[in-house]
């Protein structure tokens, strides 16, 4: 652009204060506020926050619910993405090359594009209709308790539950409902992957005579590892949060005894409830210092060789 | 393996489809038999997806004394009241137009400064260019729950500014919009400077000598080049943005200010002392069209801009 070196520092700078200004007042400069937040005791309606250093993090040692909370996103952390990159995976071979018996090629099932509409609809979804329609799902059969019904209605009726007030199930209602609306998303991401292969490694390995399992596990998988593992990382970060789930399926203290409590929740919790919000700032650093470790530790470990397409 | 699949090929039929049926490896009765479980698979999944969602729609038909009696039943008729009580009484209404509000001024704001930062980061050499790109690109990872707190005091004390204030406290539809701008700026500045950077140089260059300005060139030539870029990114945005929760939540406390899936999160838990169930549906049915329209009309486009954010 050197003809149009006159005006040039003026128009940078025109064009990047806007976006910078916003980012750096409304998101950079909380994350900053929020480490000094940490290290003091305020109830935010008094100008008295005092410097109190480490004890806020001493505290969350000590605190048998945040305990609770952590366990539960580590739960989330492991099992959410496990659940949904295998589904994600096997639903996406089934679209992609699972249609084997009806020609000579091994191509997508009848019907995969609509498929891939209705499995991804979800994931547009805003949380708040999940966790609403979910709450309604798991609830008692008079309050509309769609699983009731249905186990009622196909002769399992032994099987029906107060779901949402039995404390060891809150967490794992949480994965499920996280599952439902994470899986269409990888199955769209993986197909894209899967539709980059050639056509001809298919080939190859059917006249091999490879068995499906045999061609998913030696063809597709190292294919599509790459995605796997951003898709892991990406799925990781976002199990991390499940706040809107929890706090409309469950409410603001984590449903029954607290037990599907999860550290978003608490910080919110800490914060608008209870006004102690150097307390609820020292969750968030902990929050931070667990996405921090799982994005490393996940690049790290699934790391492997990268398999180049001729 | 049989003669006629290991033979040549006809170059006329290349496509898979039209090949003459033959039978293959693994294609017999258990090769038929995994075909048709994997159907099945794929059908279950289908109906626990939508399952869920068709039967919200049809509570939303009924009258309470339905749902209660026989909430997995089909409506009798369609009870258009359940969604005037939604609209009206329940406030549903007003949290449509908040949402509305909020989101059209913070998606303007995010694909505009968003472009803006984006193009001069791309296109224009200057010293501390990469470390705003990577300030900016830093922000992708941090979890938003660590700002919830001094973002939160962020904008109760703007509204102590004078002047300006009154336009930037808590409750304030700008606020709201703001916060979600400086949220969204890390993925839209990542995305947009991949995008300028493609574009050709040629085109461009052609403009200098023509005689545009740094600012013709952008809103004449580059802008208008970027649009599929901006298109999908601003689909994600919207998604992102009419979605979301806990922002608002902490920013409109005020019960009149509330967006919509915030205004449904209350609604959903004071429903069980109202024991107005349908409406709570049709609102939800309510918050639910926006979307699915959006979805429908761009589903293409839809899909690659969210899943395009995992593969960049």
């Amino acid at each position: 652009m050197s003809a149009l070196r006159h005006g040039k520092y003026p128009f940078i700078l025109t064009f990047l204060i806007p976006p910078v200004g916003i980012y750096a007042l409304y998101m950079l400069s909380p994350y900053v506020q929020a480490i000094y937040i940490s290290l003091t005791e305020w109830s935010g309606l008094s100008a008295n926050q005092k410097f109190i250093g480490f004890d806020n993090y001493v505290e969350m040692w000590n605190d048998d619910q945040l305990r609770t909370a952590l366990r539960n996103n580590l739960i989330l952390l492991v099992v959410v993405p496990v659940l949904t990159l295998v589904l994600g995976l096997f639903f996406a071979s089934m679209l992609n090359v699972g249609g084997r018996g009806r020609s000579q090629a091994i191509t997508g099932v009848r019907g995969s594009s609509i498929y891939k509409v209705v499995y991804f609809f979800p994931q547009v979804l805003p949380h708040a209709i999940v966790a609403i329609m979910f709450a309604y799902v798991f609830a008692p059969s008079n309050a509309g308790g769609i699983l009731n019904n249905i186990l009622e209605a196909i002769g399992l009726g032994s099987l029906t539950q107060l779901w949402l007030g039995e404390p060891k199930y809150l967490i794992w209602i949480v994965v499920l409902v996280m599952t439902w609306a994470f899986v269409g998303f990888y199955v769209v991401l993986f197909s894209a992957a899967m539709q980059s292969i050639p056509r001809d490694i298919y080939e190859a390995a059917l006249l091999d005579g490879s068995s499906r399992l045999t061609t998913f596990r030696k063809v597709t998988l190292p294919l599509v590892w790459d995605t796997v593992q951003v898709g892991w990382v990406y799925m990781a970060i976002q199990a991390m949060d499940g706040f809107a789930i929890v706090h409309i399926m469950l409410g603001v203290n984590g449903g029954v005894q607290g037990a599907g409590d999860v550290l978003g929740v608490a910080i919110y919790r800490a914060a608008f409830a209870d006004y102690d919000f150097g307390y609820a700032a020292a969750i968030g650093v902990l929050m931070l210092a667990l996405t921090m470790t799982i994005v490393v530790l996940f690049m790290r470990v699934l790391r492997r060789e990268r398999v180049e397409l001729a | 393996m049989t003669a006629t699949e290991a033979g040549p090929r006809d170059p006329g039929t290349d496509e898979p489809q039209r090949k003459p049926r033959v039978r293959q490896p693994g294609v017999g009765v258990g090769g038929k038999a995994i075909g048709l479980l994997n159907g099945g698979f794929l059908l279950l999944w289908g109906l626990i997806t939508t399952l869920p969602l068709l039967w919200a729609i049809l509570s939303s038909f009924k009258t309470n004394g339905e749902f209660r009696t026989d909430p997995t039943g089909l409506p009798g008729g369609i009870a258009w009241d359940n969604f005037a009580r939604a609209w009206n009484a329940a406030n549903i209404g007003q949290y449509f137009l908040n949402s509305v509000i909020v989101v059209a001024m913070s998606l303007t704001m995010t694909m505009l400064f968003g472009a803006m930062g984006a193009y001069v980061l791309a296109r224009y050499d200057f010293p501390g260019n990469r470390i705003v790109y990577y300030v900016f690109v830093g922000g992708l990872m941090l979890p938003v729950f660590l700002a919830l707190v001094p973002m939160f005091f962020v904008v109760r004390n703007m509204g102590n500014l004078p002047i300006v204030g009154q336009f930037l406290g808590l409750n304030s539809y700008l606020s709201l919009a703001l916060v979600y701008v400086a949220f969204s700026m890390p993925f839209t500045v990542f995305f947009l400077t991949a995008f300028f950077r493609t574009l050709p140089n040629s085109v461009a260059e052609a403009g200098i000598m023509d005689g545009c300005s740094h600012f013709t060139l952008f809103f004449r030539i580059m802008l208008p080049m970027a649009k599929p870029g901006i298109i999908s990114l601003a689909l994600f945005n919207f998604l992102g943005h009419w979605n979301q929760y806990v922002l608002p939540l902490v920013i409109m406390q005020d019960g009149d200010k509330r967006v919509l899936a915030q205004g449904l999160g209350t609604l959903a838990a004071n429903t069980g002392f109202r024991a107005d169930y349908t409406a709570l549906f049709a609102g939800l049915v309510i918050a639910l069209m926006p979307v699915l329209i959006v979805y429908l009309l761009f589903q293409k486009q839809v899909q690659a801009g969210l899943t395009a954010g995992v593969l960049k």
